[in-house]
């Protein structure tokens, strides 16, 4: 797929985070659109899936470790054809299948709940050993938030995964660098996130999490590093592609009102139209 | 009675886990520095390759054999009650009761009769911790013979199950030819007419010698064998106390939470009876020999007939 193809994509996915989280009055637009390039590339360009056969075992794996950006992940199963789009209205309503945080029971393509963090990381390198003990070839992946770093099991499982050189896993840290109490820095910081992970054994790559030049290389040599797992460390815009939103903590967890869903959308709406038009999308 | 051979439940687990493992190539056992003690070194021994450890992190540890039961393997997870049920309690919650995994947590070192090492590392509060998460069954073997049958059911389980085994070696009071387990149904042991104590784990057999301690001053005493607290035998725990219209439990674990708790909670909504819990009483443990412990907190023969013939 062409970069003009996932930049559309991208801003699908950012249109179904907003109607799903303004439909659903409550959720996480900010780091559901920070992570909204790197949910479109995962689940458009990288990863061995099947819509129609979403469970088949020779798949890919994807564990959102921070499941709390659920309305990203679930838009981008949706576009993706997993289950209706239209579905994502339903976000958090009482008697959807879609639960504000993932479940695997209830939801195609969903590969582990989640949403208590700190947890899923271990969940995906359970899966990357599977693998390696089966001597398959699926591939592992995970995506982290840089606030999440602060829980210890992260690297209770990244000390594991870096002993026993999971090179089939791949972590991606999505730094937006805001979490719901202020800046990370501010709050505890995990910085230098990178150092952190090599000193646990990992193959590192830093790249501008909403730049799918770039998402795309950092794909190919994480696929391509042997002995080693890789992370990830992908410099995100929290609340990327909807302006009022940028940057700006207190979306971190609210659902926009009827006027700010109405601009929000309008906003996709100029950038889709942007992409047609060959003056680009979001980048 | 006191003729029987002794073995902790702990080397039940281990040797279980090895018979299991030669037959199911989708077994795998994760333990977390504690193979030596919790006996998953047996089988480490035979199967290296399925043996996984992961360093001090218990946490860690539940979230890999989740990841690793999605896969299609059966993980049996290994450390001491404490940190299984304890330190991973939310892991073991979200990351395996919500998802309903097929994943075991076989628990050694439950109860005072760790010893020595005192309150830390006693814990009385995993059945109670276990049995409050949807879907998970928990069982606390009495014996070898019933340990390592419930390894097998918990293999052949679909879903969680919390497996509580001990340090202390106990005696063997079940017979391996005509033994049958299943999960959920209670055994009883001894008929009665006055009085029901229900057990659990090795206060099982200390239980069916208090009960031929009460045959001695007239009381006739029957004894039933729970190994699973949850799904409880309900019907046998109704039946018997219709039949003597006194319930005991008796436990190795805290009052709060685990099989008396369990036990009242039936028969206060479908048989009301009057019920003594026997257990550990809201507090601590503390170091010391195992069974010099079990003696001090009236866990051992003579301790449940002094406290059943004060509530009678």
């Amino acid at each position: 797929m062409n970069k003009k193809e996932l930049i559309k994509y991208a801003i699908d996915v950012r249109k179904g985070i907003i109607t799903a989280v303004y439909n659903a009055k409550s959720g996480h637009p900010g780091g559901s659109l920070s992570a909204a390039d790197i949910f479109t590339y995962l689940y458009f360009e990288e990863m061995n899936i099947n819509p129609e056969e979403p469970d088949f075992p020779e798949r890919d794996r994807f564990v959102l470790s921070k499941g709390h950006t659920a309305p990203g992940y679930y838009s981008a199963l949706a576009y993706r054809g997993f289950f209706p789009v239209e579905d994502l209205k339903t976000l958090r309503h009482l008697g959807s299948y879609l639960q504000g945080h993932p479940d695997k029971k209830h939801i195609p393509g969903v590969d582990m709940s989640s949403g208590s963090l700190g947890q899923g990381l271990s969940a995906a390198v359970g899966m990357a050993l599977a693998a390696k003990l089966k001597k398959e070839e699926y591939r592992t992946y995970c995506l982290l938030g840089d606030g999440e770093l602060q829980e210890g099991q992260i690297w209770e499982a990244a000390m594991f995964a870096g002993h026993k050189k999971l090179d089939n896993l791949c972590v991606i840290v999505d730094n937006n660098n805001l979490q719901i109490d202020g800046t990370v820095a501010e709050v505890c910081s995990p910085y230098p996130i990178g150092k952190k992970f090599e000193a646990f054994n990992f193959h590192v790559v830093s790249i501008n999490g909403n730049d799918f030049d770039e998402i795309s290389e950092a794909f190919k040599e994480a696929s391509s590093y042997k002995g080693a797992p890789t992370a990830i460390i992908a410099h995100t815009v929290k609340g990327k592609g909807v302006s009022f939103m940028e940057n700006n903590v207190s979306w971190h967890g609210k659902a926009p009102n009827d006027d700010e869903y109405r601009l929000a959308m309008e906003e996709l709406e100029k950038q889709e139209a942007g992409t047609e038009t060959g003056k680009g999308g979001i980048e | 009675m006191g003729e029987n051979i002794m073995i902790a439940t702990r080397d039940s687990y281990g040797n279980a886990l090895c018979e299991l493992g030669a037959e199911h190539e989708n077994l795998i056992v994760l333990d977390a520095d504690l193979a030596a003690a919790t006996k998953t070194a047996v089988f480490k021994k035979a199967y290296p390759e399925r043996h996984i450890d992961c360093g001090i992190a218990e946490s860690n540890m539940a979230g890999i054999a989740a990841g690793l039961s999605t896969c299609g393997f059966v993980p049996f997870m290994s450390s001491f009650a404490m940190f299984a049920a304890g330190r991973a309690f939310e892991q073991v919650r979200n990351s395996i009761g919500y998802p309903h995994l097929n994943v075991k947590i076989g628990a050694t070192h439950a109860g005072i009769s760790v010893g020595e090492d005192g309150a830390t590392h006693q814990c009385c509060e995993d059945i109670a911790l276990m049995r409050e998460i949807p879907g998970m069954v928990v069982i606390n073997p009495c014996d070898d013979v019933e340990a390592r049958a419930a390894v097998k059911a918990a293999y052949y389980h679909e879903g969680p199950v919390y497996l509580r085994f001990g340090r202390l070696a106990v005696p063997v009071i079940n017979k391996e030819s005509d033994y049958e387990f299943e999960i959920g149904k209670g055994v009883l042991l001894r008929e009665g007419k006055d009085i029901s104590i229900i057990a659990t784990g090795l206060c099982v057999y200390e239980s069916l010698k208090a009960a031929e301690m009460l045959e001695k001053d007239g009381v006739s005493a029957e004894v039933i064998n729970i190994h699973t607290i949850k799904p409880l035998d309900e019907s046998l725990v109704m039946s018997t106390a219709k039949k003597t219209k006194r319930v005991f439990t008796v436990e190795e674990h805290s009052i709060i939470g685990g099989l008396g708790s369990a036990v009242s909670e039936v028969l206060s909504e479908k048989c009301p009876t009057k019920l003594t819990r026997i257990g550990i009483r809201d507090t601590f443990g503390e170091s010391g020999p195992a069974k010099e412990l079990i003696h001090k907190y009236e866990l051992d023969a003579e301790g449940i007939y002094g406290q059943i013939k004060a509530g009678i």
